[in-house]
């Protein structure tokens, strides 16, 4: 009988480790919903021993960085404008898990405006409020002492204070996303995106829309935009199947914005690969079509003030 | 509660398992796979998995015109090289590291921006072994700054 029992605690313990094997498997296995795109038959004519193991893809979505994003805001003309930043003293006002991920986004996109225009002592100001929300956030980690001092250290050199932003960003990224909180990196990298839209459409000045670089690369934040919606949705739910409801709502806020994009046309033609050149670097050459209407702008610019103003009130 | 005891500490063991492989895909990405976008500043997005050969991931980004950008595709020693394609919205298929001597990373600028697809696939090793192996990918993205 005893021996019997022992078997059955056995065989449970092997259900109990398939269970935690197939959940940990299907964590990387989300698959895109519209992945019949693109096939991948060049890779599959292999035939081999290991066919019967799992072809499930794991699906990355890449949004520009904070530090990205600023670099695109300012190769597109734009100057420097302290006031545009989210106030520092905002910092103590956020308690909940969705605007400490929102406003670590914005703030680490401030952070990296600041960098990139030379503003040393504002970007100290503003690692120093990444740190504390990522502190907050369980994030103690990614900007520690040493962090803050070889910032302080290197102010003057915009080469190091990049490389101090890029590797803060990828340490609280990477911890949330190890961690299981996927969704909460995935806000976090929608306030850094809505923040630099904030930014940039607040540069534009009063002049026509078309052939305005800013507002041609503002606009082009629409093929961004379907990468955002489609980041969310995939993390709507959780390997449970519970909804995050901090994700339905973002999804839900961001309805307009999404109308406001729809009335910008961005229209991008198949690309011709040229040989690299000189320096070893391919040109990819193709057309983008863009028509952004001063009506379709102004309606563009009000949805992000309204929407990045809500976050960081 | 005694009965569940085994069950807990099984769960235990098998989740800091999975803990450390994560935290090493970090380490690997951070320390190693960054080392390939020298020259180029490092976005900050964290992309890296645990796969196994035969394995495939893709990855969606928007590339901006004027910017010059590297893309590196690492994958950890237990693997074999690791395969990958870039390619357009129009199934163009614009780069393929198999044409190009399995290169790590591919060095380019657009014209104008274009939302891209990265098919990233670990090759089955021709080596016979009882079990694939299982190592960390990492997809890292660098920009230059002008």
């Amino acid at each position: 009988m005893r021996q019997f029992y022992f078997n059955l605690r056995l065989v449970n313990l092997i259900v109990l480790l398939g269970l935690f094997l197939l959940n940990d498997s299907c964590k990387s296995g989300k698959r895109n919903q519209e992945g019949k795109e693109v096939g991948l038959e060049d890779f599959l004519t292999e035939e081999d021993i290991f066919d019967d193991i799992d072809k499930a893809k794991k699906i990355f979505y890449s949004l520009p960085s904070p530090l990205e994003t600023a670099m695109l805001i300012k190769s597109a003309g734009a100057s420097y404008n302290e006031t545009v930043l989210n106030d520092l003293n905002n910092v103590e006002k956020y308690s909940t898990n969705k605007s400490k991920a929102l406003n670590l986004g914005i703030y680490t996109t401030d952070l990296s405006f600041a960098c990139l225009f030379d503003q040393a002592q504002t970007s100290l100001k503003y690692m120093d409020a990444t740190r504390q929300l990522a502190t907050e956030m369980g994030i103690s980690d990614a900007i520690d002492e040493e962090t803050m001092r070889r910032l302080e250290q290197n102010l003057n050199n915009r080469d190091v204070v990049m490389d101090i932003i890029s590797e803060t960003f990828l340490n609280s990224s990477s911890y949330l996303k190890e961690n299981d909180q996927q969704e909460v990196a995935a806000i976090v990298l929608v306030g850094g995106w809505l923040e630099g839209l904030y930014i940039g459409t607040q540069m534009v000045g009063s002049g026509p829309t078309k052939g305005n670089k800013l507002v041609d690369r503002i606009a082009e934040q629409k093929l961004s935009f379907s990468i955002v919606e489609r980041m969310l949705q995939d993390n709507k739910k959780n390997q449970l199947g519970e909804e995050n409801r901090d994700i339905v709502e973002l999804i839900n806020e961001l309805h307009s914005l999404k109308s406001a994009f729809a009335n910008i046309e961005v229209q991008t033609s198949a690309i011709k690969v040229e040989d690299e050149d000189s320096s070893h670097v391919t040109l990819l050459k193709s057309q983008t079509k863009i028509n952004v209407t001063p009506e379709a702008f102004a309606e563009l610019k009000t949805a992000v003030k309204t929407l990045r103003n809500n976050y960081v009130q | 509660m005694k009965n569940f005891l085994p069950y807990i500490v099984t769960l235990a063991i098998l989740s800091s398992c999975s803990i450390v492989v994560n935290a090493q895909c970090k380490g690997f990405a951070k320390k190693l796979c960054k080392l390939e976008l020298t020259g180029y500043v490092h976005d900050g997005n964290y992309h890296a998995a645990i796969l196994t050969e035969g394995e495939e991931a893709e990855l969606y980004k928007t590339f901006y015109s004027g910017q010059n950008y590297r893309l590196a595709i690492c994958g950890s020693e237990a693997l074999p090289p690791i395969e990958y394609q870039v390619v357009d919205s129009y199934r163009n298929v614009l780069f393929d590291n198999k044409q190009h001597s399995m290169n790590s990373t591919w060095d380019f600028k657009l014209e104008s921006s274009q939302q891209l697809k990265i098919l990233v696939k670990v090759p089955v090793s021709e080596k016979k072994t009882e079990f694939p192996s299982s190592g960390c990918v990492a997809i890292m993205f660098g920009f230059q700054d002008k």
